[in-house]
């Protein structure tokens, strides 16, 4: 059950875009045309659910002070935590490297459809955030996997609807200054005030 | 392009033609370009993450402004210097190597001096490897030229993305907490009624305030996104 509601708050009330600003860059670049949004959007589901559990077991096996200990007894003050970005952003690349081969593989028409933005996703900060958070918030491995699915789906809501946003906003009149970026920074603004209306429920 | 580049240095060697002048008209265009017209945060669209997460207060942004331009500096300057040894199918590895050791040592050194102000920044500091200037820089710019350009081509990238966000900050601060760098500006004053806008220490505030900081440096600079 506690699983289940750190998905849910990863989706609506800590959104990795709304709350923690994380993942802006492609959240902002990707966001054009419902289509693409839909694609990166899943991608990063994806990506998510899978590099959050494997840099858990990293860090609860290899990283953490004394983790080492299933070595023997010697290993078991070692403490490797500074290497976390290291290592964290390696399983990323990998990971995402890996992910790109499998679905190439397995289904030639979703690997085309992603296309560019299976690469882009190892330096989304969503992904690496996510893990970080992970490690803050001391989950156990059940619960890092939840929190990892909980903020791909809050990252594809958050994308998919201003993406049909933007798509709208064609057809309306806004200032040249505010064209593209400005306008698109307001809108996620308004719609970040839209998803505070989550922050009452308890869960 | 290569020939070319080797054709060039052998008349250079031949003649001994005077050694650029340390700050010449290009390299300080390529300093002061970033700052307005081809600014990372408002025209390219770059680093917004960081940009908006730790612009509540102006001290943790000033600490942040000042990370990112010592790792953009750095790392320009190292893969600059490797730039001709890197093969080009593993340089995006290369690169985040590179970026995820300063940022590491940035994160050290912080913990070990300045621990209170690590734990405001929390994770931040670690997304400073995935703010997307430091990665563009490195592909766009140090992947090609020599390190001492590199090294301005990073300052002012980084100052362009330092500016931006302690603006924001300033407004964020100034509007949200009615203080600056911590000081009660408004109580100092004597206006002690002063309403603190609660949107404003919000995320809702930060979208809002880049979003109108975009449209006036726009307007002013005339870019256009179409």
């Amino acid at each position: 059950m506690e699983a289940f509601n750190i998905a849910l708050r990863g989706i609506f009330i800590d959104n990795m875009i709304f709350a923690y600003f994380l993942g802006m860059c492609s959240f902002l670049a990707v966001s054009k045309k419902v289509s693409t949004a839909l694609g990166l959007g899943l991608a990063v589901i994806f990506v998510l659910s899978i590099t959050v559990p494997v840099n858990w077991l990293l860090q609860e096996f290899i990283l953490k002070e004394g983790a080492l200990s299933w070595l023997g007894a010697d290993f078991a003050t070692i403490d490797l935590t500074f290497l976390q970005f290291i290592m964290f952003i390696a399983v990323i690349a990998s990971m995402v490297q890996l992910v790109e081969m499998v679905i190439e593989k397995v289904s030639p028409a979703l690997y085309g459809s992603l296309g560019i933005f299976l690469p882009l996703i190892a330096v989304n900060c969503a992904i690496l955030g996510s893990s970080l958070f992970m490690v803050q918030r001391d989950y156990t491995i059940v619960e890092a996997t939840s929190f990892g699915f909980g903020s791909g789906v809050g990252f594809f809501l958050a994308i998919v609807a201003l993406a049909a946003i933007r798509e709208k906003l064609k057809y309306s009149r806004v200032p040249n200054g505010l064209k593209g970026l400005g306008i698109t920074m307001l809108i996620t603004g308004l719609m970040g005030l839209a998803f505070k209306s989550f922050i009452g429920i308890a869960l | 392009m290569s020939n070319e580049a080797a054709v060039v240095e052998k008349v250079q060697e031949v003649v001994k033609a005077p050694a650029e002048p340390l700050l010449s008209k290009r390299r300080k265009k390529i300093v002061s370009d970033p700052l307005s017209e081809d600014n990372p945060i408002t025209v390219q669209v770059l680093g917004i993450c960081s940009a908006l997460a730790v612009t509540v207060k102006m001290e943790p942004t000033l600490v942040m402004s000042v990370a990112v331009v010592f790792v953009i500096v750095f790392s320009n300057l190292i893969i600059s210097l490797l730039r001709n040894t890197i093969p080009n199918r593993v340089r995006i590895i290369v690169q985040l190597a590179v970026i995820a050791t300063l940022v590491t040592l940035v994160s050290e050194v912080l913990k070990a001096y300045y621990y209170d102000m690590f734990k405001v920044l929390s994770v931040f500091v670690g997304l400073i490897i995935t703010n997307c200037i430091v990665m563009g820089r490195l592909e766009a710019y140090a992947m090609g030229n020599k390190p001492y350009d590199s090294i301005l081509d990073g300052l002012g990238s980084g100052f362009g993305y330092a500016w931006i966000i302690l603006t924001v900050a300033f407004f964020r601060e100034l509007l949200g907490s009615g203080s600056i760098f911590d000081f009660k500006i408004f109580e100092a004053v004597g206006w002690y009624s002063f309403p603190n806008n609660g949107l404003m220490v919000d995320p809702v505030g930060a979208f809002m305030v880049l979003g109108i900081l975009i449209w006036v440096q726009r307007t002013k600079t005339g870019y256009v996104e179409h």
